[in-house]
């Protein structure tokens, strides 16, 4: 068993070295490729301290915050996906579908509504708003026990008057949202190291939090029962969890706005990869995200260079075929869901 | 062992058991039975700690089960529930969570927990699907699986809610001869079984529950002389001696 347990171990260990050498690679070319090509030795050098005159500071100011920008994003939203799939038992849910990132969305207007100038408060603010989202979510599956496609229904709903309320927002003060290029679809332009580096300590610590936890997550995958019957608390862990994906979806929302459907294809590829081990495909799945992100937004401002599309558009142009095809490809498969 | 007494449980504003008095004995198969809807998965939710009770006690141990906590009775007992969700794990990884009561915050499989697995999955003859992906499986095969895991919580009690459902004979045949063969290393064994021929056969002692009260307990041949079994399931049951024992089937 320990020979055929090396194997398997050796098959994902592959599988995330694969994808992270792939993730560097698109990391590189992000910040190479563009409406100015800029040779990798240049981008080195300046990524060192050593570059200097426009280069370097394409490189530095805008390449690099909106690399780390894709990266962040890409992360937090494809482990928040894990994480809700995980924890409500549906693979449907994904933080766009069920309310998480428009409840992080309308929270984030409405704090850039009330408070302009506070940078470091949208990420707590946009964490209110997901979290608030994430618990209506469990409220509905818990009081109505509902069906998937209930819950499913449930988030459309709720996604559709939290918009209902950035609408709200935007009109009352049509410059909330100014500081974001495409808040309503998603983008990583205009943004600074300044304005990510709250984000980022909450993602790094949501992901480190939810790694330590991913056993917990693996019980809560075999049902409740049989996750109380192994002594696992398992309602006040599921609402940790749930927690941890708002945070993460929250701290995405916060400087990226509504970036769709990497929480949900992104999981969804990586259990087709990987399987259902949570620390695996917790791990795939950040990188997975990042990868994701960082090659549609190299997409974005490649295909009509110079000019450049959002980030949300590219990613929805590819994300949504590309699920319909899992979708069609599952039920010829015979698959549930 | 666990003794129940005067054990009433339910949910709000339904009560399902009603002073129910039992005992979970180390070393005997235990056999539920009963009508659909009398109490059998509500009794071992209740005992299992996993439904609050409103009324008498479990002791385990002659402890209170209130006054443990939920990792303490996961040491003690495992519970297979009538249906569970079979995510795209391995086996292996299915029966290594059954170790999951013996770690801390934050909680990392050690070598003596692998080890323990596979004695598990070998003493119940599943080691060759150790590496096989959950869904892959067979209902008989997941069954084992399941078996192995509670195996490997390494309780004095297992609780199993109807395990023979969805098998074909062989394979009930097969889950009962483990549950024997549990029962025979020292743990306590109680399984609702809805197959009374089954319960007949391989049951130390059965008990024969009807709208939330025990009517009977006793061995199976103490339940078939009783008459209380085609009174409770509406059936009668006949039996031959065999070599081997008797054996019951429906005339």
């Amino acid at each position: 068993m320990s020979s055929l347990r090396t194997s398997a171990l050796g098959r994902k260990g592959r599988l995330i070295a694969l994808l992270a050498g792939l993730l560097l690679l698109s990391c590189v070319a992000n910040l190479a490729l563009g409406a100015v090509p800029i040779p990798p030795g240049e981008v080195i050098a300046a990524l060192l301290g050593r570059g200097s005159g426009t280069t370097a500071s394409i490189v530095l100011y805008a390449r690099l915050p909106r690399l780390w920008g894709c990266l962040l994003a890409g992360a937090a939203l494809a482990c928040s996906g894990v994480i809700i799939q995980g924890v409500l038992n549906n693979p449907l849910a994904a933080p766009n579908v069920i309310g998480v990132n428009s409840g992080a969305g309308l929270a984030t207007a409405l704090c850039c509504a009330v408070a302009p100038g506070a940078v470091r408060l949208t990420p707590l603010a946009a964490f209110l708003g997901a979290l608030a989202g994430v618990l209506l979510v469990l409220f509905i599956s818990e009081r109505a026990g509902a069906a998937r496609i209930t819950l499913v229904l449930a988030g459309v709903a709720i996604s559709s008057i939290f918009s209902a309320g950035i609408d709200a927002v935007v009109t009352f003060v049509p410059d909330a949202l100014s500081g974001y290029t495409d808040f309503r679809i998603g983008g990583v332009k205009n943004l600074s190291m300044a304005r990510l580096a709250p984000a980022f300590w909450v993602i790094l610590i949501a992901l480190v939090i939810a790694l330590s936890l991913s056993n917990e997550l693996d019980l809560l995958l075999l049902g409740r029962e049989t996750a109380q019957s192994l002594g696992l608390p398992a309602r006040p862990l599921r609402l940790a969890l749930l927690m941890l994906a708002a945070a993460l979806a929250g701290a995405a929302v916060s400087f990226a706005g509504l970036l769709g459907f990497v929480g949900l294809l992104v999981p969804h590829i990586m259990r087709r990869l990987i399987g259902e081990n949570s620390l695996p495909l917790l791990l795939s799945s950040a990188l997975g995200g990042g990868l994701l992100l960082t090659a549609c937004d190299l997409a974005s401002r490649l295909i009509f260079a110079p000019f450049e599309l959002p980030l949300g558009v590219v990613l929805s142009l590819v994300g949504g075929p590309f699920f319909i095809w899992l979708l069609l490809r599952q039920r010829r498969g015979g698959g549930g869901l | 062992m666990i003794e129940l007494k005067n054990l009433r449980a339910g949910y709000p504003g339904r009560p399902v058991l009603e002073g129910i008095d039992l005992e979970f004995r180390p070393g005997q198969v235990l056999a539920i039975l009963g009508p659909n809807g009398c109490g059998k998965s509500t009794l071992l939710r209740t005992v299992n700690g996993l439904l609050p009770k409103s009324g008498g006690q479990v002791l385990l141990e002659g402890v209170p089960i209130d006054a443990l906590s939920p990792k303490q009775i996961a040491q003690k007992i495992a519970y297979l529930p009538q249906s569970r969700s079979t995510p795209s794990i391995t086996a292996g990884r299915m029966v290594l969570h059954g170790r999951f009561p013996y770690l801390s915050y934050p909680r990392h499989y050690r070598a003596e927990d692998r080890e323990m697995v596979r004695c598990a999955l070998e003493w119940v003859g599943g080691l060759e699907l150790a590496e096989r992906p959950l869904p892959e499986l067979s209902g008989g095969q997941r069954q084992k699986v399941y078996l192995a895991m509670a195996l490997a919580q390494n309780t004095g009690t297992i609780l199993m809610d109807e395990p023979t459902t969805y098998l074909d004979v062989s394979c009930q045949l097969e889950v009962m001869e483990l549950a024997r063969r549990l029962a025979e290393e020292g743990r306590a064994v109680v399984m609702v079984l809805h197959d009374l021929t089954l319960a007949m056969r391989f049951a130390h002692r059965a008990a024969l529950l009807c709208q939330g009260r025990v009517q009977q307990v006793g061995t199976p041949e103490e339940l078939y002389a009783g008459g209380t079994l085609k009174q409770v399931m509406g059936v009668s049951l006949e039996r031959v001696r065999t070599p081997a024992g008797w054996r019951y089937f429906y005339p």
